[in-house]
């Protein structure tokens, strides 16, 4: 199990426990605000746009070359920016800190 | 070749060249056909611009048959935001589990009109009754409004035939005057009402503004949608072990529709109007000329899709821009994801599987590019499931 912090653009956060799926699916089965995840996970919609805190970039890894190429016109993006639904949830996120893209 | 199958007329020039010109009425197009050049000029509004003389970021142009902005469509941040803000609850609707009820009952109940193992023709007994009836839950207006919308046929710009056709336009603009009035004088439920006393940036609508908004949502999802239904109901009669796949599977609806949406792209291109003269895919194109978003092609970007000719419904990673790209993305995508998402789980459902009668496709002409875009026809049995 992983417990993940989310924190919403309004500042309020919330913490999820995951067991598997990806990180937007886990955000949201929660109602975390700010994460759509319209195309349902295959990268193309850019509605699950997080800021990854950036002690806990190792922990998540980097983004794909494809995510890259969305991530670049993507609002706001930086170099803690990865789209969750690329991110599977697993024992070794447990901690992470995710802020919500505006 | 498989019925079911679309071809990509673009692959050879977008590997080659990137773009390809066309005419359209004296207005010619340069047409982007790679994905990153298509991302990046969606973008960059301020280069290429939605916010012209109405119609004519469409392809083939509607200067002529129109003078109503659709809205949020034809117009650019930062109004273009405003809009969008108001109407993007709406149309995010279809996300609530009461909808997907209703539009489930909707799918289901046209299976059993239709699947009884006798022959029917998908696009006009099927596909368009199943977008009109699906419309009535987007406005959330009464479910004997899609007679109506029916009798219009599957393109409310075009006849049967391929030119554009005025008097059709004519027909709808009427009956959106019409809906508005009486929304205006009596606060109903429906998106007209929302439309009519909603505001934005502190005051109301204009007629004219709904009426925009109200264009773009029945014009915006009516061929499209019917493209897509009727070439998932081609797919499956083409490829029945990817039904079964489904059944066993049925985990796979949500990367079977992205990736049907990819590979249908029932939207061939979008334009954009140049705003200063600059460059695009290392192509000088000048200001107040156009250029299209190739979806279609982009779709097909072989540096990016591997084996991009095939309909792959576990395609797990798909970033396909069926549904545009950035600002301008589509404002019905909610709705039309889950009219699709609805579709295939009905199907395993309802369906043991479809044979193919007889089809006759669609064909765009864009200058020497035939794209196949869906049928005109498609004559099918649904043999019902056990």
């Amino acid at each position: 199990m992983a417990k993940i912090t989310f924190i919403a653009s309004n500042g309020s956060s919330k913490i999820a426990e995951g067991f598997g799926g990806s990180l937007m699916e886990l955000a949201v089965s929660h109602g975390i605000q700010g994460i759509d995840g319209d195309c349902g996970g295959v990268c193309s919609c850019a509605t699950c746009h997080v800021h990854v805190a950036p002690g806990d970039m190792e922990k998540t890894g980097p983004a794909s070359d494809i995510e890259k190429d969305m991530l670049e016109l993507a609002d706001g993006a930086d170099e803690f920016s990865r789209l969750c639904c690329q991110i599977q949830v697993s024992d070794a996120l447990d901690g992470i800190q995710l802020r919500v893209a505006k | 070749m498989k019925e079911s199958e679309l071809p990509d007329p673009f692959a050879q020039i977008r590997a080659d060249k990137g773009y390809a010109e066309i005419d359209d009425q004296g207005d010619p197009v340069t047409m982007l056909l790679r994905l990153k050049d298509v991302r990046k000029t969606a973008h960059n509004y301020q280069a290429f611009t939605s916010e012209t003389v109405p119609g004519r970021i469409v392809v083939p142009s509607e200067v002529s048959i129109r003078n109503t902005r659709q809205i949020p469509f034809e117009v650019d941040p930062p109004m273009h935001g405003a809009y969008r803000a108001m109407v993007e609850p709406w149309f995010k609707r279809p996300l609530e589990e009461q909808y997907q009820e209703q539009l489930a009952a909707i799918v289901s109940g046209l299976f059993t009109e239709v699947a009884g193992g006798e022959k029917i023709e998908v696009v006009h007994d099927f596909a368009l009754p199943l977008q009109s009836r699906a419309l009535t839950l987007l406005l959330n207006t009464p479910m004997e409004e899609a007679a109506r919308w029916i009798s219009w046929g599957t393109h409310v710009f075009r006849s049967e035939g391929e030119a554009l056709d005025g008097s059709k336009a004519d027909v709808l603009y009427d009956y959106i005057d019409a809906k508005l009035k009486e929304a205006e004088s009596h606060r109903g439920e429906d998106l007209f009402s929302l439309l009519m006393h909603g505001e934005v940036h502190g005051r109301k609508l204009s007629r004219e503004e709904a009426k925009g908004v109200m264009v773009l949502t029945f014009a915006g999802g009516r061929d499209t949608v019917i493209n897509a239904v009727t070439n998932s109901l081609a797919h499956f009669a083409g490829y029945p072990e990817d039904l079964e796949r489904l059944r066993r599977e049925p985990e796979l609806v949500n990367t079977a529709v992205e990736e049907m949406i990819r590979y249908f792209s029932p939207l061939t291109h979008m334009g954009r109007v140049v705003t200063q003269d600059t460059q695009v895919c290392e192509h000088a194109v000048k200001a107040d000329s156009r250029v299209s978003l190739c979806w279609a092609s982009a779709n097909r970007d072989e540096t990016v899709f591997e084996e991009p000719d095939r309909l792959k419904i576990d395609r797990k990673v798909n970033p396909h821009v069926g549904f545009g790209f950035s600002h301008h993305n589509c404002l019905g995508a909610t709705h039309a994801r889950q009219v699709m998402r609805i579709l295939l789980k009905e199907m395993i459902q309802n369906i043991e599987k479809v044979e193919l009668v007889e089809a006759r496709d669609n064909i765009e002409v864009w200058g020497d590019f035939h794209r196949k875009v869906g049928f005109h026809s498609l004559q099918v049995r649904l043999h019902p499931k056990n």
